[in-house]
């Protein structure tokens, strides 16, 4: 097993990309914390992933985006375990808005969970790492951070944001043994992609080589490897799981 | 308390204990920079069993600073 008696902390556990990480992460040995909002809907994976006859896991259900909230949980998770091996930053929101319609509160309330959000994680996440000068810190980004798409100016900027925090911050962690990488996933079938407008939902199968939607599997098998050892000369890098986009 | 701590701060800095003084802050000694500081916030932690607040690891300033914080958590 990849990840056996390794602690592994994934937010926006509950769903999509999220669920079929941490299912992914468990079935390989991984301790799971499993972290968001949700708190009925991160127990019933806790419960899918026991009845698995996978390793324990931990809920705890708190908003990602405060920071004193996430600070709290982290100071709980460190009591409970002294240490921590991968974190896994997945919770993100995808809303659409044309620049001519944008408002305040749209820009607040996708960076603060896509941008501040990760960023509260890796600084935690990192901390607890340097303790025993290892760990892998994967971040859920998006090839719209890099190619950009029609309506999606906020969530493409917040992801771009994201990829550039892996690139430093992978350079200020490397002397601690600590990695950091991002996964870009392309056009993935989860509950979130499915709220897009059904002209942009053509629009982007379109633009796949490989014709299909990508399966949030096919995204936590990408995770899996960076944050074993599989990948352990591997860092600063957002490694793309698209089907070949082409856009 | 006092003794870990000097301890930790000598080991982690790579300095004689006999360097390590309520005097001595941050920045003043080529090795305690701003890496070798996060390895003495990692060390403190793990040995006194404890996760600092994010201000408290910028107001770790000097040992005595230090001793005053550790204090603060029980430690």
């Amino acid at each position: 097993m990849l990840l056996k008696d390794r602690i592994v902390w994934v937010t926006g556990a509950s769903g999509g990309i999220g669920r079929s990480t941490a299912l992914k992460l468990a079935s390989e040995g991984a301790t799971l914390i499993l972290a968001g909002r949700q708190e009925e809907r991160l127990h019933a994976v806790a419960e899918e992933i026991r009845a698995s006859g996978a390793s324990a896991c931990t809920v705890f259900a708190y908003d990602v985006s405060n920071q004193e909230e996430v600070q709290q949980t982290f100071k709980e998770a460190a009591a409970k375990y002294g240490r921590l091996d991968g974190m896994v930053n997945n919770a993100g929101i995808l809303e659409e808005s044309l620049l001519s319609t944008l408002k305040h509160d749209h820009l607040q309330r996708v960076f603060s969970v896509n941008v501040f959000g990760t960023l509260y994680h890796m600084q935690m996440a990192s901390r607890l790492m340097m303790r025993k000068k290892q760990g892998s810190i994967v971040n859920i980004s998006s090839i719209i951070g890099s190619s950009g798409k029609e309506g999606l100016s906020v969530y493409g900027a917040s992801k771009a944001a994201v990829n550039g925090a892996v690139k430093s911050a992978a350079k200020e962690l490397a002397p601690f043994g600590i990695r950091v990488n991002a996964v870009a996933p392309g056009f993935i079938a989860t509950d979130m992609t499915g709220k897009l407008k059904e002209d942009i939902y053509r629009m982007r199968m379109g633009s796949i080589k490989m014709k299909r939607a990508g399966l949030p599997e096919e995204v936590a098998d990408t995770v899996l490897y960076l944050l074993s050892d599989l990948s352990k000369y591997v860092t600063g890098q957002t490694i793309g799981v698209d089907g070949g986009m082409v856009e | 308390m006092e003794q870990k701590l000097r301890t930790i701060f000598a080991e982690s800095l790579e300095i004689p204990e006999e360097r390590v003084k309520d005097e001595l802050e941050y920045n003043t000694l080529p090795e305690w920079d701003s890496i070798s500081h996060m390895s003495l916030i990692a060390a403190i932690e793990d040995s006194f069993d404890i996760m600092l607040d994010t201000e408290d690891v910028i107001d770790m300033s000097s040992f005595g600073k230090a001793k005053e914080i550790v204090a603060k958590y029980g430690a």
